[in-house]
């Protein structure tokens, strides 16, 4: 077990990618001399030189445009997009592009092309800084789309999208940059298609993933405290959803509340609702429950951004009523 | 014609932009007859481009398209029974008939589509350069686009990457004067398009598009440039459509003067013309070409119509690349 921060844990998986194949090259905007507008790529510059590091031009559609056809030529792009509002400059090349070569040429094109964007709110960014969209992503066939949220799959999820041979987005909250963890070299390699439980639980399920992680894993524990066993899962994997994972814990604990960053309409939290509802309504003993942002822009005031988010407080009492709804 | 050119060269010019004709004369045919469906977009009269642009290209070179691209998948030697079969939608199409017309792959002549969002593959492009610069690889990357991609971001942004980072990339924009239905003076407040290039640095060059030896020559030179390292090279060659964008195109706002006076550019008619006046071919040899390519055309459409069409539970296959167990 090594102790890390997200962050390193990150610049590490980064490291590693880019010292053992050759193909491997990073490049976005600032990632190169400014270190990363987060400094996950702080002294990579330096280590791996200007061809593998490439600070871009403000021109999102270009770079990761750059990067579908660079990895269609057979090198393993990193592109970092600075944040998850700029990558809609991005959108054309991501949808139109990446995600529908492969099927569209009849299998002739492979885009082993990796995404890293930072997304979510809580640092008073505001509306054009701060959104949760990876449902957007997560919505397209012929994208891989995963979210880590623990030093650990920061650590080794870069590699596992790597190894992919198509298109993979990896969403990265921008609270859980300085989070300190853990991380296990012999519990690698990550699976991009496999949920993980995060703590183990028989009386509700609480379903998540990304930033809200942490929140629901202090929510898990206040439970605990009022005599509630909560399992956590983190979904990890937005596209494919593992949906098997979802529908063992729900088939065990018989109630679900689903914490999703995302606005409430037709967000990831829906998907996941649709999914328990479809497979697994019958051994529901309670109606699923969504704790997703208010549906309004960010707003940049602190009380007002708290307001629009989920929050642990809401996280508890959802668990609390499903669990008290118990016939 | 801005050149000379012996009679073997001129006769297979002459022939390949012949097929191209015919070949989509043909497609609208089977178009109207219902045998091709979704979008068609024609590329009779800008034929000279394809033809004389391909030849400067080798096969180890990219070449990347746009919706307008069955003139240059045949040029590039992508067969044409592959593309027709495509359009109608069978398996044995360039593409297993997921594309049709707009989308035509063909990887193994390092042909890289058949992009349908205009400027879009501009950028895929670039990014096939830089896989290349970075491998010190000498490829050319030939990346086809019209005038209305200009007016794009996609382009500003991808002139200034591969400016910026000197890759080998040969844009090549087919300046047609019509962004679907909009004249280029309607819709950019410059409309000298090579100029724009220039403005990143990016040397540039305008050529009569209607020439196909001008075509060539120009294209050649260029591609050349980029080879030896010198960075991209921009190519505007100015050309026309004879028909309407599309097969759904009423085409009602090109003046008939207009039409009419390009049409006496025609580039196939210029160079039979040529080939003629410098007695480097006959009538009857003329004829005998118009046979060959007429049958060449029928076999396309034979091979097409002979073709299967993919299963239905092939449906979701090529989707995501299968994981090993």
């Amino acid at each position: 077990m090594t102790t890390t921060t997200y962050r390193e844990a990150l610049r590490e998986a980064h490291r590693e990618a880019l010292s053992s194949d050759p193909r491997v090259f990073l490049m976005g905007e600032d990632v190169g001399r400014y270190g990363g507008v987060f400094a996950v790529s702080l002294g990579l510059l330096e280590e791996f030189g200007d061809d593998r590091i490439r600070d871009t031009p403000l021109s999102e559609a270009g770079f990761v445009g750059a990067g579908v056809g660079a990895a269609t030529a057979g090198m393993r792009p990193i592109v970092e997009v600075m944040t998850i509002n700029f990558s809609l400059l991005a959108m054309d090349q991501i949808v139109n592009g990446a995600a529908t070569l492969r099927h569209m040429s009849g299998g002739q094109l492979s885009v082993p092309l990796v995404i890293r964007m930072a997304t979510g709110a809580g640092k008073q960014v505001a509306a054009q800084h701060s959104h949760s969209f990876e449902n957007w992503y997560a919505h397209v066939p012929g994208l891989r789309v995963a979210a880590p949220a623990t030093v650990h799959d920061a650590r080794f999820m870069l590699a596992a999208a790597l190894d992919d041979p198509d298109p993979v987005i990896l969403f990265e909250h921008m609270l859980l940059y300085n989070m300190s963890g853990e991380f296990d070299d012999a519990a690698r390699p990550v699976d991009l298609e496999r949920a993980a439980i995060r703590r183990s639980g028989g009386d509700v399920s609480l379903i998540t993933y990304g930033g809200s992680l942490p929140k629901v894993l202090e929510a898990a524990e206040e439970l605990a405290t009022a005599g509630i066993d909560a399992e956590v899962v983190d979904l990890r994997a937005l596209r494919p959803l593992d949906v098997e994972t979802i529908l063992a814990s729900v088939r065990k604990t018989h109630r679900a509340v689903v914490i999703d960053e995302g606005w409430r309409t037709g967000s990831l939290a829906g998907e996941v609702s649709a999914r328990i509802a479809e497979d697994a309504l019958y051994d529901l003993d309670a109606p699923v429950e969504r704790i997703c942002s208010s549906e309004v822009p960010i707003p940049y005031a602190r009380h007002l951004e708290v307001a629009a988010l989920p929050r642990v407080e809401l996280i508890v009492s959802a668990a609390k009523r499903v669990v008290g709804s118990d016939g | 014609m801005t050149a000379e050119v012996s009679r073997e060269r001129g006769v297979e010019l002459l022939r390949e932009m012949m097929f191209i004709r015919r070949f989509e004369e043909r497609c609208a045919e089977l178009y109207s007859a219902g045998f091709i469906r979704g979008f068609l977009h024609l590329y009779v009269g800008e034929e000279a481009i394809a033809t004389g642009a391909m030849r400067a290209l080798s096969p180890e070179d990219n070449v990347v398209s746009t919706y307008r691209e069955h003139g240059h998948a045949i040029a590039r030697g992508v067969p044409p029974g592959a593309v027709m079969a495509e359009m109608f939608g069978k398996v044995e199409g360039a593409s297993r008939g997921r594309g049709g017309s707009m989308h035509l792959f063909d990887v193994s002549r390092r042909f890289y589509g058949g992009h349908a969002i205009v400027a879009g593959g501009l950028p895929v492009a670039v990014g096939m350069a830089l896989a290349d610069a970075m491998r010190n690889e000498r490829r050319v990357t030939a990346c086809f686009f019209g005038d209305g991609a200009v007016a794009e971001g996609a382009f500003h942004e991808s002139m200034n990457l591969a400016a910026l980072w000197n890759l080998p990339v040969l844009f090549i924009c087919e300046n047609n004067f019509y962004a679907m239905g909009t004249h280029l003076s309607r819709a950019q407040a410059e409309t000298n398009l090579a100029r724009k290039a220039a403005g990143y640095h990016v040397p540039s060059e305008v050529v009569d598009g209607m020439d196909v030896l001008a075509v060539e020559a120009t294209a050649r030179r260029a591609a050349e440039a980029v080879r030896a390292g010198a960075g991209p090279r921009f190519l505007e060659c100015q050309t026309y459509r004879f028909r309407a964008h599309s097969m759904y195109d009423p085409d009602r706002y090109r003046p008939k003067e207009e039409i009419e006076g390009w049409k006496r550019r025609d580039p196939i008619a210029r160079l039979r013309d040529s080939l003629c006046t410098g007695d480097l071919i006959r009538e009857d040899e003329l004829r005998a070409l118009e046979a060959e390519v007429e049958g060449d055309v029928e076999e396309a459409r034979r091979f097409a119509e002979a073709g299967s069409l993919e299963p239905v539970e092939d449906l979701l296959r090529d989707l995501m690349t299968p994981r090993a167990l």
